[in-house]
């Protein structure tokens, strides 16, 4: 097996609240490849949010390790963290999260803007991206004058403008209708198609279906990886 | 992130809730334009005073009979409980002293001066050639007082602006002969009008020699002698100076006074320069004020903001990029509210220049850099508690929250 490009080791997520203790996450042991399609199932408080966080360096494991490209991440600063977010990873969200006094290019154009990329070339990136999701005569449209479809679109363009090697997205579908959804999901795969990894977490059986990889949540722990199929019982 | 990035960024989280925006430029606006108008009240009613009393002569040195202070147990006041009068004499024995530059007598009475029928009251004042200079007077036709020997009193008379418009009206006024009580005099000079002033109103005047005055009043006393001392330093060396000279003439006993236009003038100075600084800092305490608003809303904006705050930092912001987003936001707001608040003031204070033209309702340069200073210091200052917050917040649950 190839190098792999997320791994995770033993990892362990515990929430207290007061005195109960929440274990959002145990002893999870996870390891994706360059290019992987993974799709993150299992029911409502399974820790698949909580997992995509951790992946996505906005939150720390109480235990375990997390290496990325090899690199050990879980015990990087908070400033390296921030640095590897911006170049290494894309993250999608079931609400868009779009700053809704920023036009749909000046939020595809936010994370080159944070990494202070100089505006020349940030303005041909942003063309391009609008070119490629369809927005061109969406440019100058504020979050408020976009359907759920494109601003989910902007999302991705903004995701994907820094080129990271990973994609996260949080029910990028949660807030849309079917056939929308199924165009954000073809937007994903096409991306997939391009070599950058895809996880997605969804409770849609038939998208996640899509993936070539799933992965099954349950209280906190993995239940089932289909790459492992045959390997475990 | 690059610095006009930054800049822009704030500037349009700023302009993109308006309401809150205006709301904060108001409150700095204010606290800054309270000082600039305040202080050009203060340093302007200072200015004033100080004008008037420069406009009188300010380094003058003003001698008077009599002595008004009551200095406890004066055995040469127990003697002579009469004090003697002021002369010409003394007045011209002033002039030994060295920090003396020039000095006039002057010798005061009512009397009536007519012409061609028209008769009026006036007050006339005997003296000498200097007094033009002494008071700080100027002509606004012919000449003043000839420089003759004090004694002789030429019968000739310079007039007020007002005496000239009353008894000549457009017809000229110079070379004509009056009658001042019982003497027929000549009229050489017309003082130039000055307006209303702190001192005794020159437009109503009416100057002839001082012998003559004493003549005409059969009197040889002087009312006071006004003696210019050499500068603005010469005036303590002045004031001693005239007293020793006239202990010594009246038989060693110091019965007369001797009072500076500066002492007076200082004391007001400091009055007035102590009131603008108690406004200044009255006005200070609403910047302020203006500051902890400046906070509050700012802390109130980061908790509007916390999912974008979220975002941000998903999207690759550090925290300190965060913080400096909103300390720039602060800062712009305060730095805006100061300019705002600037021209406020400034129109505020042109405007009372305006109404009183007579009134230098000029904000001193201090008070305006202090105003602003403290605007922008205390917008930052108070920008840093809300700007660590939002940096501080916790990604995940930052942007869960909607
Ligand atoms: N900040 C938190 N504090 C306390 N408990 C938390 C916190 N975040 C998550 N949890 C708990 O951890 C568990 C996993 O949560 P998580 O959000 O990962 O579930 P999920 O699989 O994404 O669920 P859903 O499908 O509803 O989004 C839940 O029991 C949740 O209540
Ligand atoms: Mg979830």
């Amino acid at each position: 097996m190839s190098a792999a490009q997320i791994e995770l080791r033993g990892i362990e997520r515990v929430f207290r609240l007061g005195d109960s203790e929440v274990h959002a996450l145990r002893h999870l042991d996870v390891s994706i490849a360059p290019g992987e399609y993974v799709a993150v199932m299992g029911p409502s408080g399974s820790g698949k949010s909580t997992l995509l966080n951790l992946l996505g360096l906005l939150d720390r494991p109480d235990a375990g390790v997390y290496l990325l490209e090899g690199r050990d991440v879980t015990t990087l600063s908070p400033e390296e963290q921030a640095r590897v977010r911006s170049e290494r990873i894309g993250f999608v969200f079931q609400s868009f999260h779009l700053v809704p006094r920023l036009t749909a290019a000046e939020n595809i154009a936010l994370p080159m803007m944070l990494a202070g990329i100089p505006p020349r070339e940030r303005a041909d990136r942003v063309a391009r991206a609008l070119k490629d999701y369809g927005l061109e005569n969406r440019a100058g449209h504020r979050p408020d004058q976009l359907s759920g479809g494109q601003r989910q679109r902007v999302a991705i363009a903004r995701a994907t403008i820094m080129r990271p090697a990973v994609i996260l997205a949080d029910e990028p579908t949660g807030n849309l209708d079917r056939a929308t959804g199924e165009e954000v999901i073809r937007l994903l795969e096409q991306l997939n198609g391009g070599g950058v990894t895809v996880i997605i977490v969804t409770h849609d059986p038939v998208l996640g279906g899509h993936a070539r990889r799933q992965l099954l949540m349950e209280d906190g722990a993995l239940r089932h990886d289909s790459a492992l199929e045959g390997a475990a019982q | 992130m690059r610095a006009p990035d930054l800049i822009r960024f704030a500037r349009d989280a700023a302009t993109g809730s308006p309401l809150r925006t205006s709301l904060l430029v108001l409150a700095v606006a204010i606290g800054v334009a309270a000082v600039v108008v305040l202080t050009a009240l203060g340093d302007g009613a200072r200015r004033y005073v100080v004008n008037e009393f420069s406009s009188i002569g300010s380094n003058l040195v003003i001698v008077l009979p009599g002595r008004s202070e009551t200095g406890g147990f004066n055995p040469a006041n127990a003697i002579t409980s009469t004090p003697r009068d002021l002369t010409v004499e003394d007045a011209r024995a002033l002039l030994r002293g060295t920090a003396i530059r020039r000095l006039a007598p002057l010798a005061i009475g009512t009397s009536e001066i007519s012409v061609g029928g028209k008769l009026r009251e006036v007050i006339v004042a005997g003296t000498t050639s200097q007094f033009i200079e002494v008071r700080r007077l100027s002509l606004a036709q012919g000449r003043f007082l000839s420089d003759e020997d004090w004694g002789r009193g030429s019968a000739e008379t310079v007039i007020g602006a007002k005496i000239r418009d009353e008894l000549f009206g457009s017809e000229p006024a110079l070379g004509k002969l009056v009658r001042i009580g019982d003497r027929r005099c000549r009229i050489i000079g017309v003082l130039a009008a000055s307006g209303q002033g702190l001192g005794m109103n020159s437009d109503e005047l009416v100057i002839v020699p001082v012998a003559l005055a004493q003549a005409m009043f059969n009197s040889n006393t002087l009312f006071r002698i006004l003696v210019e001392a050499r500068n603005r330093e010469a005036i303590p060396a002045a004031k001693a100076q005239a007293e020793e000279i006239l202990k010594l003439r009246h038989d060693g006993e110091l019965d007369v006074t001797v009072i500076t236009q500066d002492g007076v003038l200082a004391t007001f100075d400091r009055l007035l320069g102590v009131l603008t600084l108690g406004v200044a800092g009255i006005a200070a305490i609403s910047m302020a004020v203006a500051g902890i608003l400046v906070m509050n809303v700012m802390l109130v904006s980061v908790a509007q903001r916390t999912a974008e705050i979220g975002l941000l930092k998903a999207l690759g912001a550090t925290g300190s990029t965060i913080r400096m987003a909103f300390l720039a936001e602060a800062t712009m707001l305060s730095l805006a509210g100061a300019v705002v608040g600037f021209v406020l003031g400034q129109a505020g204070a042109a405007l009372i220049r305006h109404l009183y033209p007579t009134f230098p309702a000029y904000p001193p340069t201090w008070a305006v850099l202090a105003g602003l200073v403290t605007a922008l210091a205390s917008g930052i200052l108070f920008g840093v508690a809300p700007a660590r917050r939002a940096a501080a917040l916790d990604p995940v649950q930052a942007l869960s929250k909607r």
